[in-house]
C-alpha cells in the first residue's frame, strides 16, 4: 500500500481530509481526547469519523485510535496516517505498518524516540507543557488543542466546549484545562507558521448542528423510539454499552435495565415482558446468545415477540473479547430447536441502527416472531456525524388486543397469525405452553393437532415476506460484477468502490438478510460475476444466498483477524478481483 | 375450560396440592383474571393447567425469570410459580438463588417428591442419600439439597414447608405465602406413588410436624438450625424477612404506577437525548 501511486494519492487527499491516530495505553485517555477532538472538529464544521481498536484489558497494553476529519461525509476506516500521536512507547511498533514516510509523528520524543527511525518527527513536549500547567494530567487536553489548532478549530468552540466537558469540576480544574489548551494552541501556531505543516480542508456549517454519536448510542434510541421498556442482559463486549446507555435513561424514558444472573435468565425474562404487553429486548454478543437459544425455541413456541441484538465478536468460545466478526449469521439464523420463522436485521450505517432497532420492535410485536439484530463491535463502537435521528417517522402502534371471554390465544386464522392478547387487559385468559398446545394454549398430544399449528406457525414466513426491507444497489444498474456485502461493512465497501469508479461494477448491499427479498435472486442473474465480501472466514451470506436463489459465488473477499476491512484495503482486494 | 384429562397418577400428592392451592385461592377470592401462572416442565408444572388462570407454561428450569419479568412488568397481576423440585432446584438452581436474592413479589410453590417422575424415576435435587433408582444404582451419594437453609442464608422474605396429605394446613401456608409482599417459598412436600418407594405418605407421616405457635420466624438463626434438621422434618413457616419488593424499587415506578402495557415512549425526552449530541 505504500507505493508510488499511493504517494500521489496522499498528496492530494490532504486538502480534502486527515487521518489522524492516537495510540497509547488503555487508561491514559485517549478516549477522552477522541472525544473532546471529534466534537470540536464536528462543532466548527468539519465531518469526523473515529474507530477504535483495543485490547481485552483495563491498563496498558496499546491500543489505537483513529479519527478522520475531512471535508466530505466519511464514515469508514483507512490505514492511511497522516499525523501520529504516539502517548506511550509502544505505539510506533502497534501501528508500523501503517506508518508511511508522509506521516507526521507528533508527540514526546520519549514515546517515539527508539522506534521511529524517518524524518518526519515533531517532538512535542506534551507532559513538560503539561506541568508548566499544574500537572501530566493536563498533557491530554494539550494533545486535544494541539490537533484542533492544527485543523483550525477556533477557540471560540473548544473553549467553551472545556468548559461543558469539565462542568461539575472544580473552578480550578476547568480553567486550568483553558489554559492547556491555550498552550496547546501556542504549539500549533509555531508549526502553521514556520509552514512545516498546511491542511486546507473545507468547514460546513450545516455540519455543526449535526449529531456525533456512535452506532451503540444510536440502537439505544432506536431500541426506545421502538417502545422498548425491558432489557434484562448479563455484561458481555460488546453490546454492554447499549445496557449502559439504557440504564443511564431508565427513569427519564421508562425502561426497567436488569442485570440477569445469566443469558438464560435474560431471555426468559425478556418473553415474560413481552407476555404483559411491555417490549423486551435482549442484548449480548455471541456467547450469550449461545445460553439464549433455548429461549428463542420458546419464543418460537408460544409465538412471543423477541428483539434480539447480537453485538458480534470473533468466536468459537471466547474468542477476541474487543474485536469485530460477522460470525453469527449463520448461528442467528438457525439457532433454536424446531422450526419456526424469524427476521433477521443487519445494520449498516449508524442511522439503521437506529431505525432498524425502532422497526424490528415492530415487527416483533405485529408479526410474534423473534426479530435479531446483528452488528458487531466496529458498527457499535464507530462515531461518525450524521444529520440527526427522527423518532416520528414510524409511529408507535401497539398490536396486541383487548379480549373477550372465550378468547383463544392460538386461534387458527387465514394468515396464521392470532390476535394477542394480555392478561387482564380484557375478560379472556392468556393461556401458554411451550408444549405443542391447542388453540386456547393447552398442553395436546393430538397429532393432527399438531400439524395445523406447525402450519400456522410456518405460514407467518408469508407474511413477512411482504415486510422485507430490499437490498440496496449502489453503483450502475447495468453491471458485470455485483459486489455483495451485509451489514456494517457498507460504507466501506462504498468508499473503496466510489475510489475504484468502475462503470461495470455495483454494489449489493443488504440490511436484511432473512427472509430475503423476493427480487434477490434477480439482482444475482444478471451478474457475470458474484463476489460476496464479509468479515468472517467462510462466506455466510454467500451460503445463504445459494442455498435461497440457487447462484453460487464466484469469489470471495473474506477477513476475519478481528479488525474491519480499511478502504485501502478493500480497494486493492476489489481490484484484484476486478482485474 | 372443557373436559379436563389430567396427566397425574391416581394416587399422586399433586391433586391434593391442587385442591389446597384452588382453596387457597377461592377463600383470598383473587380472580382468574388477575391471576398469571408461570410453571416449568414437569408433572407438577401442569398444575395450573387444571385451575381458572392466566398460564405461562414455559421451559423446564426458567419459570422464575418469567414470573419475576411479568411482576416487574405488571405489577398489578398477582403471579404465582408453581413447579416440581427437579425444576425449581436442579435445572433452575442459579435462577432459584438469584430469585430469592431479587425479591420480586411472586408466590413460588415448589412441589417436591424428592425424584423425577415425569423421566421415569431418576434422582432429584433432594433425593436421599442412599436413594436407589435405575440410574443412582448404588444409591445416591452426593449431599442432599435443602431449599430451605439455602432460601434462610439468602435472606428470603418468606420461607415455609407443607406436606400434601395435610391439605388444610397447607391451604393456610399457601394464603400466607400468597398474602406475603415479596418473594415467598412454599416447599410442599409431597409422595410419588409411582417412582418413589421410600418417601411415602406414611414415612412422610412419621417424620414431619409442626413448628410451634411458639417459634419466632425473624429468628433468622434458629430458622436456619430448623431447616437443618434431618432426622424430623418442620412444617410451616420458618422465616420472614420483610422488605421491598424487587418491583418497588425499579425506578419506573417512582413517578407513575402505571404497568408497561399502558404507556408510551416519551418522544419529547428521547429528542432531547438525540439533540444532547450535538455536542453542547
Amino acid at each position: 500500500m505504500k507505493g508510488e501511486g499511493m504517494k500521489n494519492d496522499l498528496r492530494s487527499r490532504i486538502h480534502e481530509e486527515v487521518s489522524i491516530v492516537l495510540c497509547g495505553e488503555a487508561g491514559q485517555g485517549i478516549q477522552t481526547v477522541e472525544h473532546i477532538l471529534t466534537q470540536t472538529l464536528k462543532l466548527s464544521g468539519y465531518h469526523v469519523f473515529s474507530t477504535e481498536e483495543y485490547m481485552s484489558r483495563i491498563r496498558g497494553g496499546c491500543n489505537a485510535t483513529l479519527v478522520r476529519v475531512s471535508s466530505k461525509r466519511v464514515a469508514a476506516p483507512v490505514d492511511r496516517i497522516d499525523f501520529l500521536v504516539p502517548f506511550s512507547p509502544g505505539a510506533i511498533r502497534h501501528v508500523q505498518k501503517r506508518i508511511s514516510s508522509e506521516t507526521i509523528l507528533l508527540g514526546e520524543k520519549k514515546n517515539y524516540g527508539n522506534e521511529y527511525q524517518g524524518e518526519n518527527a515533531i517532538d512535542i513536549p506534551l507532559s513538560e507543557i503539561a506541568s508548566g500547567v499544574g500537572g501530566p494530567i493536563y498533557s491530554n487536553t494539550v494533545a486535544v488543542a494541539l490537533l484542533a489548532g492544527l485543523l483550525k478549530v477556533e477557540k471560540e468552540v473548544l473553549d467553551p466546549y472545556l468548559r461543558h466537558h469539565f462542568a461539575g469540576k472544580d473552578e480550578t480544574v476547568v480553567h486550568k484545562n483553558l489554559e492547556a489548551a491555550r498552550k496547546g494552541y501556542e504549539v500549533t501556531d509555531a508549526l502553521l507558521r514556520n509552514g512545516k505543516i498546511q491542511i486546507g480542508l473545507v468547514k460546513h456549517n450545516e455540519v455543526k448542528e449535526e449529531i456525533l454519536i456512535d452506532g451503540v448510542e444510536a440502537l439505544a434510541m432506536g431500541a426506545i423510539a421502538g417502545g422498548c421498556n425491558f432489557l434484562s442482559f448479563y455484561p458481555m463486549s460488546p453490546s454492554t454499552a447499549l445496557a449502559v446507555f439504557l440504564a443511564e435513561h431508565s427513569k427519564e424514558l421508562g425502561i426497567i435495565v436488569e442485570q440477569a444472573e445469566d443469558e438464560i435468565s435474560a431471555m426468559n425474562m425478556g418473553i415474560g415482558a413481552w407476555y404483559t404487553g411491555a417490549r423486551g429486548l435482549a442484548s449480548t454478543s455471541g456467547g450469550g446468545f449461545a445460553l439464549m437459544v433455548e429461549g428463542l425455541s420458546l419464543a418460537g413456541m408460544i409465538e412471543s415477540p423477541i428483539v434480539v441484538h447480537i453485538g458480534q465478536r470473533p468466536g468459537p468460545a471466547t474468542g477476541l473479547p474487543t474485536r469485530t466478526e460477522q460470525g453469527e449469521l449463520l448461528f442467528a439464523l438457525y439457532s433454536g430447536h424446531g422450526e419456526f420463522p424469524r427476521i433477521i436485521l443487519t445494520p449498516g450505517t449508524i442511522e439503521d441502527c437506529f431505525y432498524l432497532a425502532q422497526k424490528a420492535f415492530d415487527l416483533a410485536d405485529q408479526y410474534q416472531v423473534p426479530v435479531f439484530i446483528l452488528t458487531d463491535q466496529y458498527l457499535l463502537e464507530s462515531h461518525y456525524n450524521i444529520s440527526s435521528l427522527d423518532p416520528t417517522r414510524t409511529p408507535l402502534q401497539k398490536h396486541f388486543v383487548e379480549t373477550k371471554q372465550d378468547y383463544r390465544r392460538y386461534q387458527l386464522t387465514e394468515t396464521g397469525l392470532s390476535p394477542r392478547g394480555i392478561p387482564n387487559f380484557g375478560e379472556g385468559l392468556v393461556i401458554l405452553d411451550s408444549d405443542e398446545h391447542d388453540e386456547e394454549g393447552h398442553i395436546t398430544e393430538d397429532l393432527d393437532l399438531r400439524t395445523k399449528m406447525v402450519n400456522k406457525r410456518l405460514k407467518k414466513l408469508d407474511l413477512l415476506i411482504k415486510e422485507v426491507i430490499a437490498p440496496e444497489l449502489v453503483g450502475p444498474k447495468e453491471y458485470k460484477t455485483l459486489i455483495i456485502g451485509w451489514g456494517s461493512t457498507y460504507p466501506i465497501l462504498k468508499e473503496a468502490l466510489e475510489t475504484l469508479g468502475r462503470e461495470d461494477t455495483a454494489l449489493l448491499h443488504f440490511k436484511q438478510v432473512y427472509p430475503l427479498h423476493p427480487y434477490t435472486a434477480d439482482y444475482l442473474a444478471k451478474a457475470k460475476k458474484r463476489v460476496t465480501v464479509e468479515n468472517n472466514g467462510t462466506g455466510q451470506f454467500g451460503q445463504l444466498l445459494r442455498m435461497q436463489t440457487g447462484f453460487p459465488m464466484d469469489q470471495k473477499i473474506l477477513k476475519y483477524n478481528g479488525s474491519p476491512f480499511s478502504v485501502e484495503e478493500l480497494e486493492g482486494q476489489l481490484r484484484s478481483v476486478l482485474d | 375450560m372443557g373436559e379436563i384429562d389430567i396427566a397425574w397418577c391416581p394416587g399422586c400428592g399433586n391433586f391434593a396440592i391442587l385442591n389446597a392451592l384452588k382453596q387457597a385461592l377461592s377463600e383470598l377470592e383473587i380472580k382468574p383474571e388477575r391471576l398469571v401462572v408461570v410453571s416449568g416442565i414437569g408433572q407438577a408444572a401442569k398444575a395450573p393447567h387444571y385451575y381458572k388462570c392466566h398460564l405461562f407454561n414455559g421451559l423446564h428450569g426458567r419459570s422464575l425469570p418469567v414470573a419475576t419479568a411479568i411482576k416487574a412488568t405488571n405489577p398489578e397481576l398477582m403471579v404465582i410459580d408453581e413447579s416440581g423440585d427437579g425444576c425449581m432446584y436442579g435445572e433452575g438452581g442459579n435462577h432459584f438463588i438469584h430469585a430469592i436474592r431479587r425479591n420480586p413479589d411472586i408466590t413460588n410453590l415448589v412441589h417436591n417428591n424428592m425424584v423425577y417422575g415425569l423421566t421415569k424415576g431418576q434422582a432429584s435435587p433432594t433425593s436421599l442419600q442412599g436413594f436407589k433408582t435405575l440410574v443412582q444404582r448404588e444409591g445416591v451419594f452426593h449431599e442432599v439439597f435443602n431449599p430451605l437453609a439455602i432460601a434462610i442464608n439468602l435472606g428470603a422474605s418468606f420461607v415455609a414447608r407443607a406436606f400434601a396429605g395435610d391439605i388444610a394446613q397447607t391451604k393456610d401456608i399457601i394464603k400466607k405465602a400468597i398474602s406475603h409482599k415479596g418473594y415467598a417459598l412454599v416447599d410442599i412436600l409431597q409422595p410419588c406413588v409411582t417412582y418413589n418407594k421410600l418417601n411415602t405418605y406414611s414415612w412422610f407421616k412419621a417424620k414431619t410436624y409442626y413448628l410451634d405457635p411458639s417459634y419466632d420466624p425473624h429468628d433468622q438463626n434458629e430458622a436456619l438450625r430448623r431447616a437443618s434438621e434431618v432426622e424430623t422434618l418442620p412444617l410451616g413457616i420458618f422465616y420472614l424477612h420483610p422488605r421491598p419488593p424487587f418491583e418497588e424499587k425499579l425506578s419506573v415506578y417512582q413517578e407513575s404506577k402505571e404497568p408497561l402495557y399502558r404507556r408510551s415512549p416519551d418522544f419529547k425526552k428521547l429528542s432531547e437525548w438525540i439533540d444532547s449530541k450535538r455536542g453542547i
